[in-house]
């Protein structure tokens, strides 16, 4: 094939990107070395300031990196979990088959910023209808306001909006893989536990590791939820760090300060996901 | 024992779709309630609990002046940003897709792979890294605020995914029907749009539709890069919820607003029935 041709395809793509991306990811280096401020908006050149400050001397964006790892850690869990039992279970011919495959997707194409004001009246202390209905066992959690249950209610919604995609990815994965060892169990008369543990799991894996990975990406991004949810609160209970980046940065206006916390943060993301996507495979493929 | 497994199959299965379903009747019982059936307890069902009547949804409609909430407008922006972003993000991923997949790239150590990774990878930068440079940026050059200013965000996006989905889909095009038509005297571009093109519109539609919930979810980009002049479905969703808008208009609009969507949930199950996403997520 011609040799030019490539270029005409490849590159408005790529240059779109890199063209949109490229001064962004500069000028957030060049602003974490200054001190802009809402009383000083300026490029001034503060050297390493911001970085010292945020590693010696700032245990809220740790804490709140703490809480994203494990809203996220958790949430991918769980949703791996579920998802991958539902797409088992409807994966294979039971009544109304399409029906559910379409209603374990809805969630996913709701807005979660949207669904997460429902939740909200949903979970009222008083006047939601979950505290109404657990009012009858006597007892009235406040899904809001109280700090640990509050990561908990955010873990809810975070299971209810996107377990779909992991089961997107997972029922998909299912429906491609071959019949032969399926047909192989069958005949030698594995019982629906052994067929899934020898069968089904393992050749699962390798999908199974392209959508937990694609998740926890999604997840480390978690704010959205928590802005309308909880807005980081009670206190800092469910503040993530996205969600502490933006306060500092567009609500504090400590421009300066919030780019080196978001670069450090985006450093930290690269390096965390790539060691959790070369461990997961090594992990579930050696087995 | 394997009753068993079925009666906790059936089991898992109800209680799932009770929790889905959940918040959406919740929603929708909400919005025919009035003043009495929200803050005078909880209430349940219509005609029993509560006399449902249709003031939530009469809102909808009406003129802000008059007490209505107003959300026409930031519909009609969603679907604009999120349809012109995600036509653009197709185009220029499904582009540079095709390359990937049929031409070998070398440049130095960069190969195939790692321009591809390169562009599924923007999707692990967290927004809040790009927002604050966006911010300055655009309010440098008087597009904060602007629906151009968002549409250009949207792409960074969303043209990930398009190359993410399209990548494998064009693996999966066998390579001899592109060859056939170069040797039949189209040259590389004709051959694309007239042949491999056609070949593909599943793949196109997955990832057309991927890009549209994606950019119709977002909130983040649109709440920090806009104010008043232009407003999005979510960001005025969100601003109800924070002012003093009763329940009942709320959860109508909140219900007007994700519904569109819930049929792109029927196509997604249809392409995924038919195998077509299969090869999308190795």
């Amino acid at each position: 094939m011609n040799f030019k041709h490539k270029y005409f395809f490849l590159f408005p793509g790529l240059f779109v990107l890199i063209g949109i991306l490229i001064f962004p990811i500069i000028f957030v280096v060049r602003l974490s070395l200054s001190g802009w401020n809402s009383y000083n908006p300026g490029l001034d050149y503060i050297g390493l300031e911001n970085y010292i400050r945020l590693f010696t001397d700032d245990p809220r964006f740790w804490e709140s990196f703490f809480r994203l790892s494990f809203l996220s850690v958790t949430t991918v869990i769980l949703q791996y979990v579920i998802g991958f039992a539902l797409a088992h279970m409807v994966w294979k011919d039971i009544k109304f088959k399409r029906f559910f495959r379409v209603l374990f997707l809805v969630p996913m194409m709701t807005t979660p910023v949207i669904m997460t004001v429902i939740w909200r009246t949903f979970f009222h202390e008083s006047l939601g209808p979950v505290n109404d209905l657990l009012s009858v066992f006597g007892v009235a959690p406040k899904w809001l306001t109280d700090p640990v249950i509050a990561k908990f209610t955010v873990i809810i919604v975070e299971v209810w909006q996107w377990t779909p995609f992991m089961f997107l990815l997972l029922l998909a994965g299912l429906l491609s893989l071959p019949k032969e060892p399926f047909l192989a169990a069958a005949i030698d008369g594995a019982s629906p536990v052994r067929k899934f543990i020898y069968v089904t799991f393992p050749l699962m894996a390798p999908i199974s590791i392209g959508a937990i990975i694609i998740r926890l990406i999604e997840a480390s991004k978690i704010m959205d939820t928590v802005y309308v949810l909880t807005s980081g609160g009670p206190g800092t209970s469910t503040e993530t760090s996205s969600f502490y980046i933006f306060i500092k940065g567009l609500r504090e206006f400590q421009m300066g300060y919030a780019a080196s916390m978001s670069f450090t943060y985006l450093i930290i993301m690269i390096i965390s996901l790539t060691i959790i996507a070369k461990v997961l495979t090594k992990v579930l493929l050696k087995e | 024992m394997n009753k068993l497994y079925i009666f906790l199959k059936y089991f898992f299965i109800v209680v799932w779709t009770v929790f889905v379903v959940a918040p959406f009747l919740w929603a929708l019982t909400t919005s025919f309630k009035d003043f009495q059936s929200v803050n005078g307890g909880v209430t349940y069902i219509p005609w029993v609990d509560f006399e449902p009547n249709l003031e939530g949804w009469k809102v909808l409609i009406k003129s802000p002046a008059r007490g209505g909430v107003d959300i026409i407008e930031p519909y009609f922006n969603s679907l604009f940003v999120t349809c012109t972003a995600s036509l653009i993000s197709i185009i220029l991923g499904t582009l540079s897709a095709y390359a990937l997949s049929r031409y070998t790239f070398k440049a130095g150590f960069v190969k195939n792979n790692d321009i591809t990774f390169f562009f599924i990878s923007q999707r692990i930068m967290p927004p809040i890294v790009l927002s604050i440079p966006f911010f300055l940026f655009l309010s440098s050059i008087n597009l904060l605020d602007s629906l151009t200013g968002l549409i250009v965000v949207y792409i960074v996006l969303l043209m990930p995914i398009a190359v993410w989905i399209m990548v494998d889909f064009f693996n999966k095009v066998p390579r001899e029907i592109d060859e056939t038509a170069l040797i039949d005297g189209c040259n590389p571009y004709q051959a694309f749009l007239k042949v491999v093109l056609p070949n593909s519109i599943p793949g196109l539609i997955v990832a057309g539709m991927f890009c549209i919930i994606f950019g119709w979810i977002d909130f983040f980009f649109a709440f920090i890069l806009t104010f008043t002049e232009v407003q999005l479905l979510p960001v005025k969703i969100v601003a109800l919820n924070s002012s003093v808008t009763p329940w009942w208009s709320l959860s109508a609009s909140a219900l007007v607003s994700v519904a569109p969507l819930i049929i792109v949930a029927f196509i997604v199950e249809r392409y995924l029935s038919k195998g077509n996403l299969s090869g999308a997520i190795k």
